[in-house]
């Protein structure tokens, strides 16, 4: 076995040669290590800057353009925690203070979709937990290749399976999230899942280690070999058939454990007995210990042969690297410590102190009594490397927006129309996904009021009260890849837009931002624009950007996968009971609020066709916001709404004619298949009394919000002027049975 | 060092959804041997520092049958390695 | 009405439980898994979820709890206890019922708004539903098919000993599409789907499952 590396030892040995080029370092970044430290650093101490400084956790190609949304956050009254922290923190009224955020668990489920998909849960769930919050309610946006490739039928049912798995057994209910099939993302499968938590005001718990002499404890699981990866070289070379084989780059999570975590922690947090807290989760005790103290006031001092763990073999490196799931990490002040012990044991919640905070300036840990890392933790957890990467429009992009799909051939006929509505409903990215939404319990808790196929998930609050919030994800990476910055802002607005017709007043965004690889300059150009849109319109539309997750190098080869920036918005409404459904009774009128101008081009009707090219819709943020203000104050006189996206009106009409379980009678003025599949953003179709359309109408007029009356609800077919009418039921079986079909063993 | 194994499975009348599964999944895969039935089970190893005496083996037993297994939709075996 | 409602390492729904119990008008008392003490509960509820992380076999760990070992003698005697999923699971795994749940036929988890008819409506736990009344209440397990051998199934049947069935297309598999079960003395029921997410159609497919709770909270003790 190798000598144990010490801080003595380094010391001695200046010259010795050091795997910083396996781990992942660059030259010159290994050279800023030995500058910072005065001398070369230990293998622990390589180790944990190579891994803090990765792009995964140092967002180095990011940084700077992420500084936007800060440097452009708008005003916002209601943000009381905000980008820097685990999860940002907004006020929605009552004392409640609402945590959320969404993060991106991609290339593990591409390896082990179960498990990648089950950690990927169980990551951003304690993200949330560490904010001091009960987590409430779990969405997942998911990207996978095409429906009928091989490689979807390997990854999809794992990663369906594994997020039920997880969240079911948390009892947290996953109420939304989105399902998209391209063919972009077959080698590079999008596992995007967004949480949110509910707490006092006076409850919210930062990452931050503060008090000399208050005692650092690790409590959850064990601590084991998951997730090492590349740390091995590191570690002993000897082959020792003792020790348990070495896992690859996946973690494994327990939900049982992470069940039993989240009553332990939230019984500790009631009785205020910790000053600050973080959750272990990509680079482990690495990044927890070296963020709390440098978000801290002093140093930090750990022993590390104290952490409690699964693999007796494991050297100090691996303990450093270790991704072991469920692990929380808290700064408990000595007086409090008994208590807080006390209450893991009741829940057989292992917890360990493993160290200090200290008055001095650094991060020490030590390994039986040897001094293995000593850095000033800002040099890991937050000065690593920036770079400003070159980034280059493609010289195609304007070959591809020349080539739109308004010029393609169009159906014509009755018939033509009719059949291309069903090859539409039928389509795997428009079917019908309850084979999925089913696997999951939307239950749990008792609190929701909505959950997909709603818009947006509506959860409540306040049992009292009927406070409640409301959450959306959207994103449409064939709008991103035709124009990052017109397609970002056209996903803020449909996130918006889908929180906005529940009657929700949206407040707060949050981001995953997946894309190719920063090395490619194309891409970088696409992130950077991204980013300047996301951080322009959040300004605009009044709404902070609360935190997020960047995802790069989602690509195979040359092939990156459709810039994909996923926007998550949350809104507040004051009363879940006066909340707008998705679907009706009895007969209704419907109205279109919104103007259909022929916008194709990245639009589904297109993606049936094979085609991508073109402008997309234009959007228009300001319109978004009288829309949203128009729905709320609204709300009273709307039976039902469901907001236009994918697919156009046609799909809208036909998704809340078969929730509301009957047909309809449509007239259209002008180009029928223009109005059925055009993709114009700033529009939802609303369902409402007979008696109210007339009010409506008038109050959306004087709103500056254009209307078409599209006729009335009833009968079992849906009939639509110059379309063959169809038979709701023949819908609904061509709806129902595409992802079963594909997916069912 | 011995080993105790336990290997518990479901009865011949309860239905094995996941038994089912496994046997559809065989001939996709390409496998040409196809059983009549699979089963699903479990088994439980036991280390031991050394061979169970008989009143060990009865206390197996009895853990076998009341906690390893349910006896109401499963039956179980023992077997012992040295 | 005190109605105590355990919370095992893992019981999800636990505070649905209690709630249901208030909205019925009941007063809802916690107990602790690793306490053998009733408190002078009127009725017991085991309630869902994935108690020990479903390890071994769903309600295989929970059944040995020391809130079991009071549990039992006290059913034995006459206590209404009321199982739901995972706590039906529990009550066959401890022989207050016959049977066991196993896995779906169809190997999914299902989260599903199920529609069951009440086909006995004397049982401590039911008694307050007009008979065979049909409820929608939601129905979310990977576990939830019911097996018995012949003779038990001859004696439920016989003896009017299954108290729901599924309507419809059985979800999961179950023997005779039996939801939900009582012992003999009618005070010990197991439901598979949940009664207590189906309280009020704000948050449930129905307030249908409120009955459950009412059969007891009304009743005389």
């Amino acid at each position: 076995m190798m000598a144990l590396d010490t801080v003595a030892v380094a010391s001695a040995t200046p010259d010795i040669k050091q795997p910083w080029r396996e781990l992942g370092l660059k030259e010159d970044e290994y050279q800023r290590i030995r500058e910072i430290l005065g001398r070369r650093p230990t293998s622990s101490e390589l180790a944990m800057y190579s891994v803090m400084w990765s792009e995964h956790c140092s967002y180095k190609s990011s940084k700077v353009h992420l500084r936007q949304f800060g440097e452009k956050a708008p005003k916002s009254a209601a943000l009381l925690v905000g980008i820097g922290e685990n999860a940002g923190v907004v006020d929605v009224g009552q004392g409640y203070a609402v945590t959320f955020k969404v993060e991106s668990h991609n290339h593990p489920s591409f390896i082990e979709p179960y498990q990648g998909a089950a950690t990927g849960v169980g990551g951003i769930v304690r993200d949330i937990l560490t904010m001091g919050a009960r987590p409430v309610a779990i969405l997942d946006p998911l990207r996978f290749g095409a429906a009928d490739a091989l490689d979807t039928k390997r990854v999809l049912p794992g990663v369906v399976a594994g997020i039920g798995g997880y969240g079911n057994c948390i009892g947290v209910p996953t109420v939304g999230g989105e399902v998209v099939f391209d063919p972009s993302y077959i080698g590079n499968p999008l596992v995007n899942a967004l949480c949110v938590g509910v707490m006092r005001h006076e409850d919210i718990k930062l990452a931050k280690a503060s008090g000399a002499g208050n005692l650092v404890v690790l409590f959850g699981a064990k601590t084991g070999g998951d997730g090492i990866g590349g740390v091995s070289v590191l570690a002993s070379e000897t082959f020792d058939d003792k020790k348990p084989t070495k896992r690859p780059a996946v973690q494994v999570g327990d939900p049982f454990t992470e069940k039993v975590l989240i009553e332990c922690s939230l019984e500790i947090f009631a009785a205020d007995l910790v000053v600050g807290i973080q959750d272990l989760g990509g680079a482990g005790l690495s990044c927890a210990t070296s963020e709390l103290a440098s978000a801290g006031t002093g140093g930090m001092r750990i022993e590390l042969d104290r952490v409690p763990l699964r693999d007796a073999h494991l050297s100090p490196e691996e303990i450093l690297m270790s991704e072991s799931q469920e692990r929380m990490c808290a700064i408990v002040p000595p007086e409090k410590i008994g208590r807080f012990l006390e209450i893991c044991q009741r829940w057989d919640v292992v917890a360990t102190v493993i160290g200090e905070v200290t008055s001095g300036s650094h991060l020490e840990i030590t390994w039986h009594g040897d001094l293995i890392v000593d850095v000033p933790p800002r040099t890991v957890a937050h000065d690593g490397p920036v770079y400003n990467r070159p980034m280059k429009r493609p010289i195609d992009q304007e070959v591809l927006l020349q080539n739109n799909a308004e010029s393609l051939p169009r159906p014509k006929t009755s018939k033509e129309i009719a059949d291309a509505i069903l090859d539409l409903v039928g389509s795997p990215n428009m079917a019908d996904k309850s084979w999925i939404t089913e696997q999951y319990d939307r239950y749990v808790q008792g609190n929701t009021i909505a959950a997909g196929p709603s818009d947006a998930a509506l959860i409540r609050i306040d049992e009292q009260s009927f406070l409640g919030v409301a959450v959306a994800t959207d994103c449409n990476g064939r709008f991103c890849a035709l124009d990052p910055y017109q397609g970002t802002q056209l996903a803020l607005a449909e996130a918006v837009r889908n929180v906005a017709v529940t009657g929700a007043r949206p407040l707060a965004l949050t981001n995953c931002l997946n894309f190719g690889s920063p090395e490619d300059p194309a891409v970088m150009w696409q992130f950077a624009e991204s980013v300047r849109a996301l951080a322009d319109g959040a300004l605009e539309m009044g709404l902070p950007v609360t935190g997020g997750n960047v995802s790069f190098y989602n690509q195979t080869g040359s092939t990156a996968i459709l810039p994909t920036p996923v926007i998550g918005v949350l809104g507040v409404i004051d009363d879940v009971r006066e909340a707008i459904s998705y679907k009706f009774t009895g007969i209704k009128e419907f109205i279109l609020l919104g103007e259909t101008l022929e916008e194709l081009s990245g639009g589904e009707w297109a993606h049936r066709q094979g085609h991508l090219g073109g402008i997309p819709p234009r959007v228009d943020l300001q319109r978004e916001l009288s829309l949203a203000n128009f729905m709320n104050a609204q709300r009273d006189y709307i039976a039902a709404a469901h907001d236009l996206s994918d697919g156009g009106l046609i799909i809208a009409l036909i998704e809340m004619l078969l929730q509301s379980k009957t047909g309809a009678q449509i007239s259209i003025h002008g180009d029928t298949f223009m109005h059925l599949f055009s993709e114009s953003t700033g529009r939802v179709l609303l369902a409402v009394d007979p008696k109210d359309a007339n009010y409506l109408v008038a109050q959306a007029t004087q709103a500056g919000i254009s209307t078409t009356r599209l006729g009335k609800s009833g009968g079992e077919n849906l009939e639509i002027t110059g379309v063959e009418t169809l038979s709701m039921l023949h819908i609904r079986e061509v709806n129902q049975r595409t992802i079963p079909e594909l997916f069912s063993a | 060092m011995a080993r105790v194994i336990v290997d518990v499975v479901l009865k011949d009348e309860i239905l094995d959804p996941q038994g089912d599964a496994i046997s559809r999944a065989l001939p996709r895969m390409g496998f040409t041997f196809t059983p009549t039935a699979i089963r699903q089970g479990k088994s439980f190893i036991l280390t031991l520092e050394r061979s169970p005496d008989a009143s060990e083996m009865a206390q197996i037993e009895k853990a076998a049958a009341t906690l390893l297994s349910n006896p109401v939709i499963e039956n179980f075996t023992i077997r012992v390695e040295n | 009405m005190r109605v105590g409602v355990v919370t095992f390492p893992g019981t999800l729904d636990d505070h649905d439980a209690a709630r249901a119990v208030r909205y019925a008008g009941g007063q809802a008392i916690s107990l602790w898994h690793g306490e053998a003490d009733l408190h002078d509960v009127d009725g017991v509820i085991l309630p869902g979820g994935f108690s020990y992380g479903d390890y071994l076999r769903c309600g295989a760990i929970a059944r040995f709890s020391p809130i079991m070992s009071a549990i039992v003698p006290a059913a034995e005697r006459g206590l209404p206890v009321l199982g739901i999923c995972n706590g039906f699971q529990v009550l066959c795994e401890s022989h207050l019922l016959p049977g066991a749940l196993t896995r779906n036929v169809g190997l999914h988890f299902l989260c599903r708004d199920q529609e069951i008819e009440i086909v006995n409506n004397q049982s401590a736990w039911t008694n307050d539903f007009a008979a065979n009344s049909r409820i929608t209440i939601p129905l979310k397990n990977g576990e939830g098919s019911y097996q018995c051998d012949k003779k038990t199934l001859d004696d439920l049947e016989r003896n009017g000993r299954v108290i729901a069935r599924y309507v419809g297309v059985n979800p999961n598999g179950s023997m005779n599409a039996i939801a939900g079960i009582t012992n003999e003395q009618g005070n010990v029921v197991g439901i598979m789907p949940h009664p207590e997410h189906a309280i009020d159609s704000l948050t449930g497919p129905s307030a249908d499952g409120l009955a459950f709770f009412t059969s007891l909270v009304k009743s005389r003790v």
